[in-house]
C-alpha cells in the first residue's frame, strides 16, 4: 500500500542545483522578463517560498477543482508546498515536471487516493465544484464517486469487460440490466473501444490487449459521469500505436469532461492540453495556457524544462 | 556501430567455471525433481501391491467385524463416513474463520498493531505437533463433555487448519496487485466491496489451492483424533459420540496382530488418498468451469 515518492532522489537533485545552474544557465540575451527569473531553484534550495508564477487568462476560467494552499507529508518528508491552484472546467489541464516533483501525488490527492498510504498528512483544502475535499463532514467514498481517474498501467480487474465497464454502477446497487447495458455501450463508444469488444462483452477483461485495457479503463471511469478525470500518466505502460490512439481519445473527451493529467512526455503535453502547471520539488512554479508555458514562458526555468535543458 | 568496429569485437569470454556451475546447477534441479515424482511413485505404488489386493466393494459398503466373526474382516464404511463428517465439521469452522484471518492479515494487518502478533501465532501454530492440539482439543472438549466426541476430533482439526489456510491467503492477497485495488476506492467503492470482489477473485485459485492442501492434510491426521474423536467400530454419523476415521482406523489396524487387518489398513491408505485426490479434482474442476471465462 505504498507509493514511494523518490524523495531521495528530489534532496539529489537539489544538491545538484548550484552546480548545474553555474554551468546550463550561460548570459541570455531576453534578461528583461520578470524578477523571479533563475531565482527560483535558489529559493528552492534555500526552502524559501516564492510565488507561483500564474498566468492571468487563468482566472477568467470557472474552476471545476480548486487547490488552496495545499500541503501534503510522506512521514516526515514533505512532498507538496503551498499548492495553490485552479482546474479550468472542460478543459485538458497538464501536470508537468520531473520525476518525483510532486504532480502525481498532487493528482491522487484530488480523490484523496493517498488516504491510503500509511504516514500521509495534509495541511490545506481543495475543492470539487465548491465542495471542499478535505473537511471534516466530507464522505470519501461519495466524493470519489464524483471522480474518474485512470492510471499508469492499465488495471482491468479479473471480470468480464462488461463487468468492467458498470462497476461504478454495480457499486450503487444498479440492478436494470437495460441501464447497464445502455451505461456499458455508451461509455465504451464514449472511450472508442465499442466495435472491438462489443461482441464479446462477457468475455474476461484480461484477455484485451494493453491499449485496449487502457481504453477499458477509460471506460471505466466515465461510466459514472465523473465531474472530474484524473489521468496518471495514462500512455507511459503502452506503445507508440495504443499511445496515439488513447491521445486521439483524450483529445475527444476533452470537451465533455474535466481533465487533469499527469505526463512525462513534453510533446503529449504540448499536443492535447489546454493548460500546463510546472511542477518541481513539490513547488507549483509556473501554470498557465500551454502554448505560453511552450512557447513564452514566464520563468527561465519553465523554459529549460520545456525545451529539455534539464528534466 | 560501424563496420570495422563492429568487426574487430569479440564476444566477452564467457568463464568456464560459470558455464560448469550453471550447467551443474541445472542437473542438480532435475535430478531432485525426478527424485521427488519416483519417491511419489515408489509409494504409490507401494500402497497399490500391497493394498490394491484388499480393496473391494466390501471395503466401502461394510462395518468392520471382530476376528471370528462371519464376515471378517469387513469394512471401513463408517471409518470413510466418520472422516466426512469431520473434515466437513473442521472445514465449516476452518476454512471462514482461515480465510477471513488471512484477509485481516493482508488488506487491514497494515493498519493494525496486532498483525504481526497473529501472523506469529499462526507460524507457531502452523508448526505445533499436531499431538499437542489433540491435547488442547480433549482439555477443551472432551473433559468438560465427559467423553470422547466428534466436536473435540473435528475442532481440533480445525485448529489445525486455521494458520494453514490463513497464511496461505494471506500470501495470495497480498500477490494481487495493488494498482487494482487503488482503481477499485477510485470508483467509489468501500475496503470491504472491493475486497469481495476484486481481490478475493483476483486471488480464488490461489486460496483454493491452500484451502484444499489444509483439507488434505487434516484427512491425513491421526494425531489430534486419538485423544478427541477417538474412534468407534460402530456406523455413527453423530458428532456428540465418538466418531470412527479412516486414520485412526488405519492405526488400529496397521498396528494390529492380524495378518488380514494390517492388509486392510494398506487398503485405507490407499482409499485415503483417493479421497483427497478426488476432492481436489473436484474443486479444481468446478473451480476452472466457473472461471474458464477470465482466464
Amino acid at each position: 500500500m505504498a507509493t514511494v515518492i523518490p524523495l531521495s532522489g528530489a534532496q539529489a537533485a537539489s544538491s545538484r542545483l548550484p552546480h548545474a545552474a553555474s554551468t546550463t544557465l550561460p548570459p541570455r540575451v531576453e534578461e528583461e522578463r520578470g524578477p523571479a527569473r533563475g531565482r527560483v531553484f535558489e529559493a528552492i534550495s534555500r526552502s524559501e517560498a516564492f510565488p507561483s508564477e500564474i498566468h492571468e487568462s487563468l482566472l477568467a476560467e470557472p474552476a471545476v477543482v480548486e487547490v488552496r494552499d495545499f500541503r501534503l507529508w510522506y512521514a516526515r518528508k514533505q512532498a507538496l508546498f503551498d499548492i495553490s491552484m485552479r482546474i479550468p472546467r472542460g478543459k485538458l489541464t497538464a501536470l508537468v515536471g520531473p520525476s518525483g516533483c510532486g504532480k502525481s501525488t498532487l493528482l491522487r490527492s484530488v480523490n484523496r487516493l493517498n488516504d491510503l498510504v500509511d504516514g500521509v498528512s495534509i495541511e490545506g483544502d481543495m475543492l470539487l465544484n465548491g465542495d471542499s475535499i478535505y473537511g471534516r463532514s466530507v464522505d470519501v467514498i461519495d466524493l470519489r464517486k464524483r471522480i474518474g481517474m485512470v492510471f499508469q498501467k492499465p488495471n482491468p480487474f479479473p471480470m468480464s469487460i462488461f463487468e468492467n465497464v458498470v462497476y461504478a454502477l454495480r457499486i450503487d446497487g444498479v440492478r436494470d440490466t437495460r441501464v447497464l447495458e445502455e451505461v456499458c455501450e455508451r461509455s465504451l463508444r464514449g472511450a472508442g473501444l465499442w466495435d472491438e469488444v462489443k461482441d464479446r462483452l462477457r468475455e474476461s477483461a484480461l484477455q484485451l490487449s494493453g491499449g485496449q485495457q487502457q481504453r477499458l479503463c477509460i471506460a471505466r471511469a466515465i461510466a459514472a459521469e465523473p465531474e472530474v478525470l484524473l489521468l496518471d500518466e495514462p500512455c507511459s505502460a503502452l506503445d507508440p500505436i495504443a499511445t496515439g490512439r488513447i491521445e486521439d481519445l483524450i483529445e475527444e473527451l476533452k470537451g465533455d469532461y474535466s481533465i487533469l493529467m499527469v505526463t512525462h512526455n513534453m510533446q503529449q503535453a504540448s499536443r492535447t492540453s489546454d493548460f500546463t502547471a510546472f511542477l518541481y520539488l513539490g513547488r507549483l512554479v509556473e501554470y498557465g495556457p500551454t502554448n505560453d508555458i511552450f512557447l513564452k514562458p514566464r520563468l527561465r526555468e519553465t523554459e529549460d524544462y520545456v525545451t529539455g535543458r534539464f528534466g | 556501430m560501424s563496420a570495422p568496429e563492429k568487426a574487430g569485437r569479440k564476444a566477452r569470454p564467457r568463464r568456464t567455471s560459470s558455464r560448469v556451475l550453471s550447467t551443474t546447477l541445472k542437473y542438480l534441479c532435475s535430478a531432485s525433481a525426478f527424485l521427488i515424482s519416483g519417491i511419489l511413485l515408489a509409494v504409490i505404488g507401494y500402497f497399490v501391491s500391497i493394498g490394491g489386493s484388499a480393496i473391494n466393494w466390501q471395503l466401502f459398503s461394510e462395518l468392520p467385524q471382530a476376528r471370528g466373526m462371519e464376515g471378517y474382516p469387513g469394512g471401513m464404511l463408517n471409518a470413510i463416513l466418520g472422516t466426512c463428517v469431520l473434515l466437513v465439521l473442521a472445514s465449516v469452522v476452518g476454512i471462514p474463520v482461515g480465510i477471513l484471518t488471512g484477509i485481516f492479515l493482508s488488506e487491514y494487518g497494515s493498519e493494525s498493531r496486532i498483525a504481526a502478533p497473529a501472523r506469529f501465532v499462526c507460524d507457531v501454530l502452523a508448526g505445533v505437533p499436531s499431538i499437542v492440539v489433540g491435547i488442547l482439543g480433549y482439555e477443551l472438549l472432551v473433559v468438560p463433555i465427559g467423553h470422547y466426541n466428534g466436536y473435540a476430533g473435528a475442532f481440533a482439526l480445525a485448529i489445525v487448519m486455521i494458520p494453514i489456510v490463513a497464511r496461505s491467503t494471506e500470501e495470495m492477497l497480498r500477490l494481487v496487485p495493488n494498482t487494482i485495488r487503488e482503481a477499485s476506492i477510485a470508483l467509489g467503492a468501500t475496503r470491504a466491496h472491493t475486497i469481495m470482489k476484486v481481490v478475493l477473485p483476483a486471488a480464488t485459485g490461489g486460496v483454493v489451492t491452500g484451502v484444499m492442501l489444509a483439507m488434505a492434510r487434516v484427512a491425513s491426521e491421526t494425531a489430534p483424533l486419538l485423544f478427541t474423536a477417538l474412534g468407534s467400530r460402530l456406523l455413527t454419523l453423530d458428532p456428540s459420540q465418538p466418531l470412527p476415521s479412516l486414520t485412526v482406523h488405519i492405526f488400529n489396524q496397521a498396528t494390529g496382530p492380524y495378518r488380514e487387518e494390517q492388509t486392510q489398513a494398506w487398503a485405507g491408505m490407499l482409499i485415503l488418498i483417493l479421497l483427497v485426490f478426488v476432492l481436489n479434482l473436484a474443486v479444481r474442476f468446478s473451480l476452472r468451469k466457473s472461471t474458464l471465462k477470465l482466464g
